[in-house]
């Protein structure tokens, strides 16, 4: 980024000489310093797990979330600013509230997906404010549609996914995903695939303490997006403590 | 929840500025700046009277609970003209709310009621609405509606398990609210009100004793109210949870060449 | 002139993807005097160091009551914290008008999280430089949320906030797993301990620069009255002070220096209760 400090980087509403919106790259660079976030879609219904940074002891174990609940049938997990991510849980809780309103059903995923878009984008094109600090997932299942997963960017460009993760792992995460056969595998399956990664992909060094949210809105759900329930939860953690476990011990042998 | 107001017509970015997602609007042009943001009406409109009415709606606390029940006929004036219309409704897993009157009115709130629920599951701290706050909430609508001389004209009842302890209250279309361990309105109040109030004065009412006298008054209202029908919901709160069953009552007009009009 | 050339305004993000002019807002709870929250399976407490900006002035308030169930204690700029306050009051009594009960303290929270995002978004806004403990008590009992200039908000189970709160905070969490159990004696106790390491050695704790306040089951919101206070202060009189002798009511009673609010971002000397 040869431009940077040229003074084409301190608006979202100019462009620098080669093209680009670097307030909009900038706000990106907010996301990739967060506890990472994936989304994973099966065969059966969409899996979110974060891996939520813990910066002090007295915070109250189990609060201050990164999913979110938008309505009974969507979930949302976020990435980057969390005051930021808050003010776009709200926006798409009113869309989907808006749409059932009326129309009387659920809001399908498509659609909210491109209108808290564009209310993101909003925020990309204009001086007098700042683009929103965040990406979020977006995942849902329904009976017609099966499972749908939708990534958003601080741009405000979104695209559906099979698979997607963002923060501060995401390259790591993504490899790991990649080895995945995402079609094949049912929502139990993934939560345990899904801790698991969030475990490997975790910087011990640098971040020490986290703690790992699950969430899944599928089939056996009847559609509705919950936390996943307590004894799943732990049982998949304690399996990818123990396959980090596996392979560092590994790892010393071959030392 | 309502953080963000409006979204329909979301605030400007700025002073005079484009809203989100409408900014292909261009600031200065005059109907991007405030919106459609007239006075609540141009025109005032006032509902004189109910068009798809159903009546009587009927409450009764028993020690551990509450029981309520209501016809699922829909009358268009005289005219039995709907004969599936719901209003006994499960709002959570401590209140039922029950209906009577303007049969649109109450889809109207039902729509909102629920998205209230919605709210608060998203929200997902583990509360859960309570039956007097929201019997508080239909009051603060009800009245606020009469008082802009266009009342939701209806009357509902809210029963529900308040901190463990039933709790029964009615709200009126003109906002009158109050809690008893009997509630009816409409011809129910003449004759419903009476046989519930001589079960409730008997002594501590159980809960098979409380559907018993509800099934009756049902009954009486059925043979008495020409807008009555004989099927009916009848909902039942306790602690365990909600359950609404579908009744019809058997009814026998054998007697009725007896029945002298003078 | 500036640090740098990105922390001009709250809607310019650094290439670090850093919000400088939201940075900086947190320094400014700093700025505050210490204060404190904890709480135990039943209570949430405050407790508060006051200040006062000359001889002649009385100590500033530091802890306001919101509702009969919540009550904030503020560090930071006063006036922003009333402004919070306000709404926050508003939006208890909205809530009692309309759902005849008390607000939710979780929900409360969020929503002035979401009020205080929207400046820092807005070129034509600043964010909020205050800092906000919470005390609460619902269905779901006590709590303790800290809020930020950021908009972040935090459920905690004990937290401190203000000049020199790194040393209350590190007592805080030595002696957490002994809250939950504690008596609210015991719990107050604590909570003066923990404000005390922040005072420097020559000043102690006393009924003029202390305030606290108790919520629970059963029992509205209450600042303690003096009598309370000097009751409760005697729990910890005269024991012996982490890193230094306990200096008795040395606390000089005519109260702090005179002090320069506006140039000094030492926190060594944002403690105002140096005498001289």
């Amino acid at each position: 980024m040869s431009s940077i400090g040229t003074g084409y980087d301190l608006s979202a509403s100019q462009f620098s000489p080669d093209g680009r919106v670097f307030q909009v790259e900038y706000a990106a660079k907010a996301v990739e310093n967060s506890g990472t976030v994936i989304g994973l879609r099966g065969k059966d219904g969409v899996v979110f797990a974060v891996e939520k940074l813990i910066t002090s002891k007295l915070y109250e174990p189990g609060a201050n979330k990164r999913i979110f609940h938008i309505d009974e049938h969507v979930g949302m997990a976020v990435a980057g600013l969390i005051s930021d991510a808050r003010q776009i849980v709200e926006t798409a809780r009113s869309e989907a509230s808006n749409y059932r309103s009326q129309y009387g059903s659920p809001v399908p995923l498509k659609y909210l997906n491109e209108r808290v878009s564009m209310y993101m984008h909003a925020y990309t094109l204009y001086s007098a404010v700042r683009p929103y600090g965040c990406s979020v997932v977006m995942g849902t299942w329904t009976d017609y549609e099966g499972p749908q997963m939708y990534m958003l960017d601080p741009s405000g460009v979104s695209f559906s996914y099979f698979g997607c993760a963002v923060g501060k792992a995401k390259q790591a995460a993504k490899t790991e995903i990649e080895k995945l056969k995402l079609g094949d595998l049912t929502v139990k399956e993934l939560v345990r695939e899904a801790a698991r990664i969030i475990y490997l992909v975790h910087d011990e060094l640098k971040d020490k303490q986290f703690e790992l949210e699950l969430s899944w809105v599928s089939k056996d759900t009847k559609g509705r997006h919950e936390l996943v329930p307590r004894e799943l939860a732990t049982e998949a953690e304690n399996q990818a403590k123990q396959a980090l476990a596996d392979i560092e011990d590994s790892d010393e042998g071959e030392m | 929840m309502a953080f963000m107001g409006d979204t329909m017509n979301p605030t400007p970015l700025w002073q005079n500025g484009p809203s989100p997602g409408a900014f292909y609007n261009f600031p200065g042009n005059a109907s991007t700046i405030a919106p459609s943001r007239h006075g609540v009406q141009d025109f005032t409109a006032h509902s004189a009277s109910p068009i798809t009415t159903t009546t009587t709606v009927i409450g009764v606390k028993f020690d551990k609970g509450c029981v309520i029940a209501g016809d699922t006929l829909g009358s268009y004036g005289s005219l039995a003209r709907f004969r599936d219309c719901p209003r006994v409704m499960k709002v959570n897993d401590l209140i039922l709310l029950g209906c009577g009157g303007d049969y649109a009115d109450f889809q109207y709130l039902k729509d909102i009621i629920q998205q209230k629920i919605i709210d608060e599951r998203c929200v997902g701290d583990g509360l859960q609405l309570k039956p007097r706050s929201l019997h508080c909430w239909l009051t603060r609508v009800l009245y606020n509606k009469r008082s802009k001389m266009d009342p939701l004209w209806n009357s509902y009842v809210v029963a529900g398990i308040q901190d463990g302890e039933p709790f029964l209250g009615a709200v009126d279309k003109l906002g009158t609210a109050y809690e008893d361990a009997v509630i009816s309105n409409g011809l129910g109040a003449y004759m419903a009100t009476p046989l519930l109030r001589d079960a409730v004065d008997k002594g501590p009412l159980d809960q098979e004793t409380a559907i018993a006298v509800v099934r009756k008054s049902m009954e009486v209202l059925f043979y008495r109210d020409a807008r009555a029908f004989q099927r009916y919901q009848l909902g039942v709160v306790t602690a365990e949870g909600i359950k609404i069953t579908d009744e019809e009552l058997k009814h026998d007009w054998s007697l009725a060449h007896m029945i002298q009009m003078k | 002139m500036f640090r740098n050339q990105y922390d001009s305004d709250v809607t310019v993000w650094s290439p670090q993807g850093r919000l400088h002019q939201v940075e900086y807002a947190m320094e400014a709870v700093k700025l505050g005097s210490a204060t404190i929250g904890l709480k135990n399976k039943d209570y949430a407490v405050l407790i508060a160091l006051k200040r006062a900006v000359s001889e002649l002035s009385a100590y500033q308030k530091k802890i306001i009551p919101i509702d009969e169930h919540i009550g904030i204690s503020i560090s930071g700029l006063t006036a922003d914290a009333r402004m919070l306050s306000r709404y926050m009051r508003t939006e208890c009594l909205n809530h009692r008008y309309s759902h005849d009960a008390p607000m939710p303290v979780g929900r409360l929270i969020s929503s002035v999280g979401n009020k205080m995002q929207i400046c820092t978004q807005r070129y034509d806004k600043r964010p909020l430089g205050v800092g906000l403990l919470v005390a609460g008590y619902d269905d779901q009992g006590p709590h303790i949320y800290q809020t930020c200039p950021s908009a972040n908000y935090f459920d905690c189970r004990a937290m401190a906030i203000g000049a020199r709160s790194q040393s209350a905070r590190t007592y805080l969490e030595k002696h957490l797993n002994t809250f939950m159990d504690c008596d609210l004696q015991e719990l107050v106790a604590h909570g003066l301990r923990a404000l005390r390491d922040t005072l420097p050695n020559e000043v102690d704790l006393n009924t003029k620069n202390v305030s606290i306040c108790i919520v629970g089951p059963k029992t509205p919101l209450r600042i303690c009255d003096e009598e309370e206070l000097s009751r409760l202060l005697a729990l910890v009189e005269g024991e012996e002070r982490r890193g230094g002798t306990a200096t008795g009511d040395a606390g000089a009673p005519g109260g702090a220096a005179p002090r320069d609010q506006g140039d000094d971002r030492d926190p060594q000397a944002a403690v105002a209760m140096e005498t001289e």
